[in-house]
C-alpha cells in the first residue's frame, strides 16, 4: 500500500457530498469519491479529445500542436467537430473536471476535519480560466475569443489579444494584477526563507523558534506579521492576483475597446488640472 | 428547538482573529554584543492585530541599514526631482503626470560612457546610488540573519532579486555596449522598455527563459495559495505554528500532507514546502534574468529562433499568402 507512517488512523469512513458508501475509498493513494469518478470521466473523455483533435493536426510536436476554438463567424453555437467542436467539447470537460476536482477536495477536507480553504482558493482559479473561455466570449458574442489549446499557440493569443488593445500594460487592472503577482513571490520568498532559517540555523547553533522569525523581521522592517498572518496575507494576495488578472481580461472588449493608454485620459483631464 | 447549523459561515474561517491576548511587550532574543540597540518602543495597533500580530516595532537600525537609506533615498530624491524639472517645477503637473515621467538613461550616441548630468548622467549617478542601497539592504538581510543565529535564506532569496535588477540595468547594458539599452526609472516608462525589448527581440513570449520564468512566477501564487489555504484549513490544530510541527510532527501536519497526498498522490513535509516555496520564488527572478542577460548579446530573434528549434506552431493559411516588403527590396 501506499500510505505514510501516520495514514492508516485517518483512513476513515464518512465526509462525502453524494454517493456516501459507494466510492468511499482509496486507489493508491488517490482518494476517490463521487468526484473522482466525475473527474476521471471528464479527464479521460478530454483528454481523448485532445489527442483526436491532435491527430488530425499537421504534427506530434508536443510544442506546436494546437487546437482552436471554432471560427468567430460561428458566433456561439455548436461549431463541426473538425471546426471548433472538438475545442468546446474539451473545454466542457476542463470545466466538468475542474469542478470535480474543487468538490473532491471538498469531500477530502471533510474527511479530514479541515477548513474549506483550498478548494475555495482553487475556485479563483477555476473562474479564471471559465473568464477567459466561456464570460468573456460569451459577453463579445463567440466562442473564436477563446484561447487555443496549445503550448505556444496561447503565448500566441496573448499576444495578439494584447495589441488589439496597442499596449496591454497601461490596463489598470492588469497593473494591479502584476502588482498582486509579483508581491506574491516576494512574500512568498520571504516566508519560505524564514521558516527555512529557523529550521536550518547557523552551523552549531539550536533550531529557532517563533520568536527568533518575529525578531529577524521586527529588527529588518519594524514589523513581523507573525505565523498565522503571513499565511493569511499570502493566500489573500495570491486570489486577488488571480482575482484582478480575470477582472483585466474581462474588461478587455466587453467594457473597454479603445487602446488601453487612451484610459487614462480621464484623469489627465480632470478639471482640476486646469 | 433545533439548532440550525448553516452549512458554511464566514465567520469561524481562521481569516480574522476574534480575541487578542494583550502582554508585555518585548524587544526579543538580545543581539550579540557589537550590535546596536534597537530603535524606537514598540506598541500595538489592535486593528492589525485582527490579521496578524498586532506589534509594531522596535526596529533595528544599525550602520548598513541606515547607509542603505540614506544611499535609497538620495536615488528616490535625484528621480522625483528630474520627474519635477520635466514639468517645469510646476507640482500639480507632477501629480499629474506622474505615472508618465521619468529619469530616463542616456542616448545612444554616449555608449558606456558617462554623459552630462541632463543627458543621462543623473540616471546614473541614481543607478549607482540605488545599487548601493540594495546591496547594503542585503548585506543587512543577511547580518541581521547572523545574529540572530538563524538561516541565511532571506538573504540569498534577495539576492536572486538584485540579480535580475542588475541584469537589466548593469550586465546587460555593459554587454551591448551602451547605457541606453537600460531601464529608465517611472512607472509607465519601464513598461514602455518592456514592451520595446520584446517587439526589437522577436516577441519575448519566444524566450523559453522566459517561459520558464513565467513558470515560476505563476507557479509561485500557486504554491502561495496551496501553502496559506492549507495552513490556515489545519489552524483548528495548530498549523500555523510550523516550527514545531517540522521538529514534532503533529496532526496539523499530517493532516495537510494527507490532504494533498489524497488530492494529488504526492505531498510535502511541513519543512519540504517551505523550500519547493523557495526555490519557486527564486527561481523566478534568476531565471528571468538569465533570459534577459541572453536577449541581444546571444540572440537577435526569439522567434527565428524558436523557428530554428522547431517549436513554432504553424496555422492554417486563412488568408492570401503576403510577401515581406523588406524582402523585396522596398525602400522604407
Amino acid at each position: 500500500m501506499a500510505m505514510l507512517s501516520f495514514e492508516r488512523k485517518y483512513r476513515v469512513r464518512g465526509g462525502t457530498l453524494i454517493g456516501g458508501d459507494l466510492f468511499d475509498f482509496w486507489v493508491g493513494p488517490f482518494y476517490v469519491g463521487f468526484f473522482g469518478v466525475t473527474t476521471a470521466f471528464f479527464s479521460l473523455l478530454g483528454t481523448a479529445m485532445i489527442l483526436w483533435s491532435a491527430a488530425m493536426g499537421p504534427t506530434w510536436n508536443l510544442w506546436q500542436i494546437s487546437i482552436a476554438p471554432p471560427d468567430l463567424s460561428y458566433g456561439l453555437s455548436m461549431a463541426p467537430l473538425m471546426e471548433g467542436g472538438l475545442w468546446q467539447i474539451i473545454t466542457v470537460c476542463a470545466l466538468g473536471a475542474f469542478c470535480s476536482w474543487a468538490l473532491r477536495e471538498v469531500e477530502i477536507c471533510r474527511k479530514l476535519g479541515m477548513g474549506l480553504h483550498v478548494p475555495f482558493a482553487f475556485a479563483f482559479a477555476i473562474l479564471a480560466y471559465a473568464t477567459l473561455q466561456v464570460i468573456r466570449p460569451v459577453l463579445l458574442g463567440a466562442w473564436g475569443h477563446a484561447f487555443p489549446y496549445g503550448i505556444y499557440s496561447h503565448l500566441d493569443w496573448v499576444s495578439n489579444v494584447a495589441y488589439q488593445y496597442l499596449h496591454f500594460h497601461y490596463n489598470p487592472a492588469h497593473m494591479i494584477a502584476a502588482s498582486l503577482f509579483f508581491a506574491t513571490v516576494l512574500a512568498l520568498s520571504m516566508h519560505g526563507g524564514l521558516v527555512l532559517s529557523s529550521v536550518n540555523p547557523k552551523k552549531g547553533e539550536v533550531v529557532k523558534t517563533p520568536e527568533h522569525e518575529d525578531t529577524f523581521f521586527r529588527d529588518f522592517i519594524g514589523y513581523s506579521v507573525g505565523t498565522l498572518g503571513i499565511h493569511r496575507v499570502g493566500l489573500f494576495l495570491a486570489l486577488s492576483a488571480v482575482w484582478f488578472a480575470a477582472l483585466c481580461i474581462v474588461i478587455s472588449g466587453p467594457f473597454w475597446t479603445r487602446g488601453w493608454p487612451e484610459w487614462w485620459g480621464w484623469w489627465l483631464n480632470l478639471p482640476i488640472w486646469m | 428547538m433545533a439548532q440550525f447549523k448553516p452549512l458554511f459561515s464566514l465567520e469561524n474561517q481562521n481569516l480574522l482573529t476574534a480575541v487578542q491576548p494583550v502582554g508585555p511587550l518585548h524587544d526579543g532574543p538580545a543581539l550579540p554584543s557589537g550590535d546596536w540597540r534597537r530603535s524606537g518602543k514598540p506598541f500595538l495597533f489592535h486593528l492589525l492585530g485582527r490579521i496578524g500580530n498586532a506589534q509594531i516595532g522596535p526596529i533595528y537600525l544599525g550602520g548598513l541599514g541606515l547607509a542603505s537609506l540614506l544611499f535609497g533615498t538620495l536615488a528616490f530624491n535625484i528621480i522625483g526631482f528630474n520627474m519635477l524639472a520635466s514639468v517645469d517645477w510646476s507640482p500639480m503637473q507632477l501629480i499629474r503626470q506622474l505615472f508618465w515621467l521619468a529619469l530616463e538613461p542616456p542616448p545612444p550616441s554616449f555608449g558606456l560612457s558617462i554623459p552630462p548630468l541632463a543627458q543621462g548622467g543623473w540616471w546614473l549617478l541614481t543607478g549607482f546610488l540605488l545599487t548601493t542601497s540594495l546591496l547594503l539592504w542585503f548585506a543587512r538581510t543577511y547580518r541581521r540573519a547572523r545574529q540572530l543565529g538563524l538561516g541565511t535564506h532571506v538573504a540569498w532569496a534577495f539576492l536572486a532579486a538584485i540579480w535580475l535588477y542588475l541584469v537589466c540595468g548593469f550586465f546587460r547594458p555593459i554587454m551591448m555596449g551602451s547605457w541606453s539599452e537600460s531601464v529608465p526609472f517611472g512607472i509607465f516608462p519601464h513598461l514602455d522598455w518592456v514592451s520595446a525589448i520584446s517587439l526589437r527581440y522577436g516577441n519575448l513570449f519566444y524566450n523559453p527563459f522566459h517561459a520558464l520564468s513565467i513558470v515560476f512566477l505563476y507557479g509561485s501564487v500557486l504554491l502561495f495559495a496551496m501553502h496559506g489555504a492549507t495552513i490556515l484549513a489545519v489552524g483548528r490544530y495548530g498549523g500555523e505554528r510550523e516550527i514545531e510541527q517540522i521538529v514534532d510532527r503533529g496532526t496539523a501536519s499530517e493532516r495537510a500532507a494527507l490532504f494533498w497526498r489524497w488530492t494529488m498522490g504526492f505531498n510535502a513535509s511541513m519543512e519540504s514546502i517551505h523550500r519547493w516555496a523557495w526555490w519557486f520564488a527564486v527561481l523566478c527572478p534568476l531565471v528571468g534574468g538569465i533570459g534577459i542577460l541572453l536577449t541581444g548579446p546571444v540572440v537577435d530573434n526569439w522567434y527565428l529562433w524558436s523557428q530554428k528549434h522547431h517549436v513554432v506552431p504553424s496555422y492554417p493559411q486563412v488568408y492570401p499568402i503576403s510577401i515581406d516588403p523588406a524582402l523585396l527590396g522596398a525602400r522604407p
